[in-house]
Formats: structure tokens, C-alpha cells, sequence
């Protein structure tokens, strides 16, 4: 009994041994994470138990295959190998921490942490220096943001429409090619509004960059075209934050040039690229375009007799309605504007040019137009990767209002668009465009005036919200007609193509 | 490369020939600095790197010598043409067509701003334009102008200039010598644009944003001789004439049969710009059924200063007023370092006085410009003139509201009141005591005019 309850000891002594090690193991990877601070602390610390765990070892050990000494030679070159190699991932997670906030709870495995864009940490100044130092680098002005902002979305830029960018670069602008400053020009005018526009132009851009370009001595096409386009990336989204479209459009391009294999001439090269760019938007938004507007068509999505309503101006919803008429349907129109853009009229001009018989309602007054409609055709901005649409702010609300109703809503959208980014809510990463859009003049007395002056007074110009996948029926794409939740499987299936 | 800058520097000064008389205009001296050293320092600063610079032979010739303008960092690229005055300043641009690569900006040199560039420039590279210049309002002259009975200017002929409600558009421009009996509007410019705002106070800077397509137009129509009095109007109105917005092959047919030079202004991804332009959800202008710009290719916009300085230093007038003004706009010290100015001198914080000058004892300089290398003697009271280089004033003169050019000598105990004293004449000394309100000596009428003054005395 005695010799059992003595051997029982001494295993339970070992085995509590190595759990005291392996408890202190733990404790030492957690306080590592915790504590950004000095690294000597950690190591006052690892050296008492790496010199604790090597002398509670020895007496634990019964029967050892190795030498006493060898085995503790051995354990002590493996803790030295792993403490060296958190020292360098301390190194990485502590700069990692001042720019992010890790997402994941921290877990015996390093956390894997996601960096957030700096456009949506405006309110970080480590962000904000970092943004300028890499600005000045690529010798494109800071642009400075403007007035007042709400609380809730000070993390975003804000920038006034008579404080362009243009003022504080160099007339003949030397350092950004002339087709970029036009484009970032426009953009901020607003004279390229709609995501389709702003890729086909931004692409239109790119080839007369394309053009005009010729490789330097020593360099590769393939690699120093990819930097000369970094610097005017971003330039235009200094002049107003890229879209989803550009951005697949812009990754695309990158590929393109970098898959150019370095025996190719310089003409060749140039040629082969511009004829990627046509390519690309004849697929990806001319056919896609006609894809759709077909596949709406066909398939009975309008028929006649129906009352379809649209939201602000797409230019992919207005093309399948232009085309809807053209094959003889019979429909009717109800279009619904909002300010401060009041994009509609331009949608109401290109319908009503048509033939197409249109009513005009502002976003006030959707519920009291509601009963009479039989469907709504939305454009979209972006798709999200968890099925949220990305529109023009008031979208939401129209799809609300339609389910609420039973009527269905049906969102048009080119695969381009999809991204995979994840968002639920509109305050995360919106678009804040200039607050003085909503000052407007009636009756010659102008009551937001001087909005600035007031201390407590904000104007808020939101450009875009997401409509959660509950509200929407169907998404038409070029590839068929797909479930909202059915986003990611298109993103898995296109990520696999490339 | 996305502008050229081209300075006109070749202008006679035809309504201030009594400056301009041994001085070409572009080297007349404003604050002690050349007229064409203003425009110059403008694009300087805004940061053109060449500029091609058109001018006479001997404009070149001073500009070499000129310290200020060898200053200047950018590369100047002279081109010399003749003096005969025949060649307007769209001549000069068809003279110099060959060197001519992108878009340019074209200058007067006897332009001084102080306008932010880049609003000229944005509204010709954001809506494409085909032209864009600047405008000012214009200033009353308030200083007594030497040679004018009376405050009263001679009427200058007026300038209409209409533009649309967001006033950046220029829908019509005419000048009131070219209108007969009356201004008349096109019915389809004002059904394109029912608001319409036709202005008269304002002064052409002649600073033009032009694209390369009307210089090569320029070229091959050569009837065509300047830019501000003929080329400006002729691409206002053709905004709205059916060809210019047409892509009706059969208008093209009806063009060449009568050979009429035509601006070709597309560009090489046409297809791509229209497609951007037709899925883009702007437009210019609301209420009718036509596209943005209504589908016109040719726009003329303008930009429409109404704060800041802009000059136009062609009459004597201006001159005055902007040796007042211009030296406001830069930061530079009054005096320059190498003046040597006595004590007992009393300046104004106003006055400027110039390089190696000798201002002696006693004297008082007050709201006047000296310029380099004058000496200045003792019991000389300057007040509100134009002192310009070389010049030499002996003791006791008095001289007020006057234009002294260079190399003058005023003889002592002169007394000038509102006089233009041409280029190295001699004032006689206090025998004379000049008192008129006009005085003009030149070279020619000096003697007649020293017998008839000696006579009357």
C-alpha cells in the first residue's frame, strides 16, 4: 500500500510537475501578448522559469534514455530558439497593435490580425502621419479635410468641392500624367458620378497612361509601370475614395501588367495591355450589360402591365429599361429622388427621352406610392461578400419599404462589383461628400448659411448604405439570376478562375 | 507634357506712346522691376519650367542686360519677330506653331495678378474645354492721370460678355464696336440656355487656355490675325452653330465642298469618353431632353476674378495705378540695400526706392516709386510720382503727381505738378517754374515749348 501510495506520489509529482510546466508555459505566452512594454520584464521572468523548468526537470526524471545533461542541453537550445522567435513576433504584433484593433480574442495561437484601411481611421493620428509620410513620398498634396463632422462618422474623411486638390500641385503637372488630374478633376466635380462611369473613365485614364509611357533604362515593364500607377491610385483617391468597381478594375490591371513576361517589347507590351483594357470593359461592362438586361427581359422579370419603380440613376437599370421598351413591354415608371443630388431627374430625362411614361416622386413620399407598384429594380454600388448591398444612401430604405409592402425588390449588378469585403451597418466605411451641397436657396433666403460658425452644428452629406440580404429577392447578374447569400460562392468561383 | 506657356511680348503700347516712346512696353519699369517680369513670376511661381517668350529684337536686347529678368529660373525660350507691328498676336502663334507640342496658356506681358492659376486651369481640364480665360472686374482708376483735363476717361469702348446662371459657361461675347444697332442673341443659344447674364464691367486679362487643335486650326485658316479681337469671338460663337455639335456625315460632305477650315477637337479614345459621358449621372444643366453640354464638343468657360489684382498695364492710367499697387504683392523691402539714403530724408512706408540711389539731405518722398542709379538732391520734395531710372533731380525742385522717365534731369527749383517728363529730357532750372497742369516734352516740341514758357514768364 505504502509503496503505492509512494509511487501514486511520485507520478502524481511528475505529472504535476508537467502541468506546472505546461501551466507556465501558457502564462508566459499570454503575458507576452498582454505586455507591450519592455522586453526586459519578459525575460526576467523567462529566465527564472527557463532556470526553473531545466531544475524541476531533473528530479523528475525516472528513466532517462539521453544523459541528464544532454536532455537539458537540448530543452534549453528549444527555449531559446522559441524565445527568440516571439521576440520577432512580439516585434510584428506591437506595431501591429498601435495601427489595428485585433479582431480575434487572443488564443494560445498568434491572433490573426486584420488591417483596416486608413481611409475609414481618420480620427488616429498615427494613421494620418503614416498616410502623409507615404503622400510625401510619392510627392502627391495632402488634402486637408473640411468642417465639422459628426460624431459618429469622425472616422472618415470629409473634403470641400472648393478646395481641390489641383491648387497645390504644379500647373503643368509634371508628377502625375495629365489624364489622372483631369480624371481626379472630375471626379471631385462630381462630372463622373456611377460606378460604371467612374471605372470606364478611370480605364480610359489608364490607357492614354499606358500610351505615354516608356519603360526607363534597367527597369522591367512589369514592375516599374505597376509603381508608376501606385502614386496616381492615389491621387484619385485623394480626390474621392475609389469605388469597389475600381478597385477590382485597378487589381485587374496590376495582374495584367505584372503577368507581362520580361522578354516582351516595349511596344508589345503597351499593345497587349491596351487590348486587356478594351477586353475588360467590353466583358465585364458592355456584354455584361446586355447579359443582364437580356436575362431581365426573358425571363419575365418585366412584363407588361407592370409599375416598376427606380432609385435615384443607374446606369445599368435605366440600359434594361430602355431595353425593356424597346422589345414593345408595356410598363410604367415611377421614379424616386433624393437630396441633395437629386439624381433622378437625370434618370427621369433619360427614360422620358425614351418614351417611356414616368412618374416623380421624392424619397418622402415612397410609402404613399407604394400600393401601385408591382416591382423595384435597384442599382447597386458594390455587393458585399456576406450578401449587404452597397448603394446610394436611400436604397435601404426603399428596400424596407417594399418588403413591408410584399413587393419585390430585385438588384441589378455586374460580377465586377462584387468585393469581399464584409460590412453590416452604413457607419463603419461609407463616403462623406461636402456638407455645403445641403445649403440651398429658397425664396432668396439661404437658413443653413453659416453653418460653420455654430459650434454644435454638423451637416452630414452620407453618399452610400448597405441594404441587408433579408430585403432583397434577387440579384440579377450576368451569370444568372442568384440568391443574395449566393455573393460568396461567385467571389470563391472567380478567385479560382484567376 | 500638359501646357505650353507663351508670353506676348511683342506688344507696341500704342495707347501710352508717351512711355513707350524709348522704352518698349514689356520693359517698362513697375516697382522697379520690368513689366514682363510679373507675368513671368507667375508662372514661376505656379511652376512652369519653360516658357516660349515672343518679342522683338530689341525687347531680347534689354531682356539680356535686365538683372531681374536674369533671375527669373524657368528657360526662356525667345522667338524675335519683326517690329513693323503688322503680325497680331494670332499671327505669332502661327509663327510659332512648329515648336508648338500640347495645349498652351497664353500671356500678354502687361498682365500683373495675383489669380490663383489653377482655377483657370481646372475649369479647362475638368470640362474639356476648348478654351478658357480669365476675367476681372474692373477697378476704377482713382489717381490723377498726367495729360487728362478732368477726371473723366475717354470712353473706352465697352465689352458684353454673357455667361450662363453658374457663370463659368461664356455663351457670347461681343465688343460695342462691332455691334451696330444693338445686341443680338442667337434664339438658340438662349433655348439652350434660358438664363443668360450679360456683363460689362469686366477687364479681359488676356490669359487664354487653349488647346492644341485651335492652333493647328489657326494654321491652316489664316485669315485669322488676333486672338482677343477675332479667334475669342469666333470660338464663342461657335459653340452654337450646327456644325461644330453635328456628327452628320453629310454636313461633313457640305464642309469639304466649301473648304471651310473646321476644329477637329476629338480624341483618340472618342468611343471610350462617350461611353464614361453616357453612364455618368451628371449633367450641366436640367429642364430640357438634351445630354451634358448639349452635345456640344466645342466649350468656351471663364473665370471671373472678383477679388485680388488684375491689371492690364496698356493705358497711362493703369500704369500709375499698378506702380501703386504691384509692389503690395510681393514681400520685398521698400528700399533696396544699396540705396544710399541720408538721415534727414523723409520717406514714406509707401514709397520704393531702387538700386544705387543717392537721396540726400532734407528731402521728402512720399507715395512715389524711385527707380536705380537717380540721385536725388537736397530740399527735394517728391510726392506721389514715378521716379524711373537714371534720373537726376537737382536741388529745391518740387514734384507732384508727375511720370518722370528715364534718364531725366530736372533742373533746380523746378516745379512739377501732374507732368509727363519724356525719356532723357532736361527740365530747366528754376527760371522755369512749371506749373501746368499738362506738360509733354518730348525731343521734338523741347525747344519750342522752353521759347513759348520762356516767353510767358
Amino acid at each position: 500500500m505504502l509503496s503505492l501510495i509512494v509511487s501514486e506520489g511520485k507520478d502524481l509529482t511528475k505529472e504535476e510537475k508537467q502541468r506546472l510546466r505546461k501551466e507556465k508555459k501558457q502564462q508566459k505566452k499570454i503575458k507576452e501578448k498582454k505586455d507591450d512594454k519592455a522586453s526586459q520584464e519578459n525575460e526576467k521572468e523567462k529566465k527564472p522559469v527557463t532556470s526553473a523548468a531545466p531544475a524541476s526537470q531533473p528530479p523528475t526524471q525516472p528513466t532517462p534514455t539521453k544523459t541528464k545533461a544532454e536532455l537539458k542541453a537540448e530543452r534549453r537550445a528549444r527555449q531559446e530558439a522559441e524565445r527568440a522567435s516571439k521576440q520577432t513576433k512580439k516585434g510584428e504584433t506591437g506595431q501591429q497593435a498601435a495601427t489595428s484593433k485585433p479582431k480575434a480574442p487572443p488564443s494560445d495561437l498568434q491572433p490573426v490580425v486584420k488591417r483596416l484601411p486608413e481611409h475609414i481611421q481618420v480620427d488616429n493620428p498615427d494613421v494620418l502621419k503614416k498616410l502623409a509620410k507615404k503622400l510625401e513620398r510619392q510627392q502627391i498634396p495632402l488634402r486637408s479635410d473640411y468642417g465639422y463632422k459628426v460624431s459618429l462618422f469622425s472616422h472618415l474623411h470629409q473634403y470641400s468641392r472648393k478646395a481641390p486638390l489641383t491648387q497645390q500641385l504644379s500647373i503643368p503637372s509634371t508628377v502625375i500624367h495629365p489624364a489622372i488630374v483631369r480624371l481626379g478633376l472630375q471626379y471631385s466635380h462630381g462630372i463622373v458620378a456611377g460606378s460604371n462611369a467612374r471605372s470606364v473613365a478611370l480605364l480610359h485614364a489608364f490607357k492614354q497612361v499606358i500610351r505615354d509611357y516608356t519603360t526607363p533604362q534597367n527597369e522591367e515593364l512589369s514592375r516599374d509601370l505597376v509603381n508608376k500607377l501606385k502614386p496616381y491610385i492615389s491621387f484619385l483617391n485623394q480626390c474621392r475614395p475609389l469605388s469597389a468597381s475600381m478597385g477590382n478594375a485597378i487589381k485587374y490591371i496590376k495582374k495584367e501588367i505584372s503577368n507581362i513576361p520580361s522578354n516582351c517589347k516595349e511596344d508589345e507590351a503597351k499593345n497587349k495591355l491596351l487590348n486587356c483594357i478594351e477586353s475588360y470593359i467590353n466583358e465585364k461592362i458592355i456584354l455584361a450589360g446586355v447579359a443582364i438586361a437580356k436575362c431581365a427581359i426573358e425571363k419575365q422579370k418585366i412584363s407588361d402591365g407592370d409599375v416598376i419603380l427606380v432609385y435615384g440613376c443607374s446606369s445599368l437599370v435605366n440600359h434594361i429599361l430602355c431595353k425593356a421598351f424597346e422589345k414593345n413591354r408595356k410598363f410604367r415608371v415611377i421614379v424616386v429622388d433624393s437630396r441633395p443630388r437629386l439624381e433622378g431627374k437625370e434618370a427621369l430625362r433619360r427614360l422620358v427621352q425614351k418614351g417611356i411614361s414616368c412618374t416623380y416622386v421624392l424619397i418622402s413620399a415612397v410609402s404613399y406610392i407604394l400600393p401601385e407598384v408591382s416591382k423595384v429594380f435597384l442599382g447597386a454600388h458594390a455587393l458585399l461578400a456576406n450578401g449587404y448591398v452597397m448603394s446610394r444612401v436611400g436604397t435601404s430604405q426603399i428596400a424596407l419599404v417594399a418588403k413591408a409592402f410584399n413587393v419585390p425588390v430585385l438588384v441589378c449588378c455586374e460580377t465586377y462589383k462584387f468585393c469581399d469585403r464584409v460590412q453590416t451597418d452604413s457607419f463603419v466605411s461609407n463616403e462623406l461628400d461636402d456638407p455645403d451641397d445641403l445649403i440651398v436657396t429658397r425664396k432668396g433666403t439661404t437658413p443653413l448659411e453659416g453653418w460653420e460658425n455654430e459650434s454644435s452644428l454638423g451637416l452630414l452629406n452620407l453618399v452610400y448604405d448597405v441594404t441587408p440580404p433579408d430585403f432583397v429577392d434577387l440579384v440579377i447578374t450576368e451569370l444568372g439570376m442568384i440568391p443574395c447569400t449566393s455573393v460568396p460562392v461567385v467571389l470563391r468561383v472567380k478567385n479560382v478562375d484567376q | 507634357m500638359e501646357l505650353q506657356a507663351v508670353l506676348m511680348a511683342a506688344g507696341g503700347g500704342s495707347r501710352m506712346t508717351d512711355l513707350t516712346y524709348n522704352t518698349p512696353k514689356a520693359m517698362l519699369p513697375v516697382g522697379n522691376k520690368p513689366l514682363m517680369w510679373y507675368p513671368l513670376n507667375l508662372l514661376e511661381k505656379v511652376g512652369f519650367e519653360e516658357v516660349i517668350v515672343i518679342t522683338t529684337k530689341e525687347v531680347q536686347k534689354a531682356m539680356s542686360t535686365d538683372l531681374k529678368i536674369k533671375d527669373v529660373k524657368m528657360k526662356l525660350d525667345v522667338v524675335s519677330i519683326q517690329e513693323d507691328g503688322d503680325m497680331g498676336t494670332a499671327d505669332a502663334l502661327r509663327h510659332i506653331q512648329p515648336k508648338i507640342k500640347t495645349d498652351i496658356l497664353v500671356l500678354s506681358c502687361d498682365l500683373i495678378t495675383d489669380v490663383a492659376l489653377h482655377e483657370v486651369v481646372d475649369l479647362f481640364r475638368a470640362h474639356n474645354a476648348t478654351m478658357a480665360m480669365l476675367m476681372s472686374k474692373a477697378h476704377e482708376f482713382t489717381e490723377t492721370v498726367p495729360g487728362q483735363k478732368g477726371k473723366k476717361k475717354t470712353a473706352e469702348q465697352r465689352d458684353f460678355v454673357g455667361v450662363d446662371k453658374s457663370g463659368k459657361r461664356l455663351l457670347f461675347m461681343a465688343n460695342e464696336a462691332d455691334l451696330e444697332d444693338g445686341l443680338s442673341i442667337r434664339k438658340s443659344i438662349m433655348r439652350k440656355h434660358p438664363r443668360m447674364l450679360i456683363k460689362t464691367g469686366l477687364v479681359d486679362a488676356h490669359l487664354y487656355c487653349l488647346k492644341k487643335a485651335v492652333v493647328d486650326f489657326l494654321t491652316e485658316n489664316k485669315s485669322i490675325s488676333s486672338i482677343r479681337g477675332e479667334l475669342v469671338p469666333y470660338l464663342v460663337r461657335k459653340q452654337f452653330s450646327k456644325t461644330a455639335s453635328a456628327s452628320n456625315p453629310l454636313l461633313f460632305l457640305h464642309l469639304f465642298l466649301f473648304w471651310c477650315p473646321e476644329l477637329l477637337i476629338s480624341s483618340r479614345d472618342e468611343p471610350l469618353l462617350q461611353l464614361a459621358q453616357e453612364r455618368s449621372c451628371w449633367n450641366d444643366h436640367r429642364g430640357d431632353m438634351s445630354e451634358a453640354y448639349h452635345g456640344g464638343k466645342l466649350r468656351c468657360y471663364v473665370h471671373i476674378m472678383d477679388q485680388g489684382l488684375c491689371c492690364r498695364v496698356n493705358t497711362l492710367a493703369a500704369y500709375i495705378e499698378v506702380n501703386r499697387l504691384a509692389p503690395k504683392l510681393f514681400e520685398e523691402p521698400s528700399v533696396h540695400p544699396s540705396a544710399d539714403i541720408s538721415e534727414r530724408c523723409q520717406m514714406g512706408s509707401d514709397s520704393i526706392i531702387g538700386a544705387v540711389c543717392h537721396i540726400a539731405d532734407k528731402t521728402s518722398i512720399k507715395r512715389s516709386t524711385i527707380g536705380n542709379f537717380t540721385t536725388v538732391k537736397e530740399k527735394v520734395k517728391v510726392t506721389n510720382s514715378i521716379i524711373m531710372h537714371g534720373v537726376t533731380i537737382e536741388e529745391g525742385c518740387n514734384i507732384q503727381g508727375s511720370v518722370i522717365c528715364s534718364n531725366a534731369v530736372i533742373g533746380r527749383g523746378a516745379d512739377l505738378k501732374y507732368c509727363l517728363v519724356g525719356n532723357g529730357q532736361h527740365i530747366e532750372p528754376e527760371g522755369v517754374n512749371v506749373c501746368v497742369w499738362y506738360l509733354f516734352i518730348s525731343a521734338k516740341c523741347l525747344s519750342q515749348l522752353g521759347k513759348f514758357l520762356h516767353s510767358q514768364v
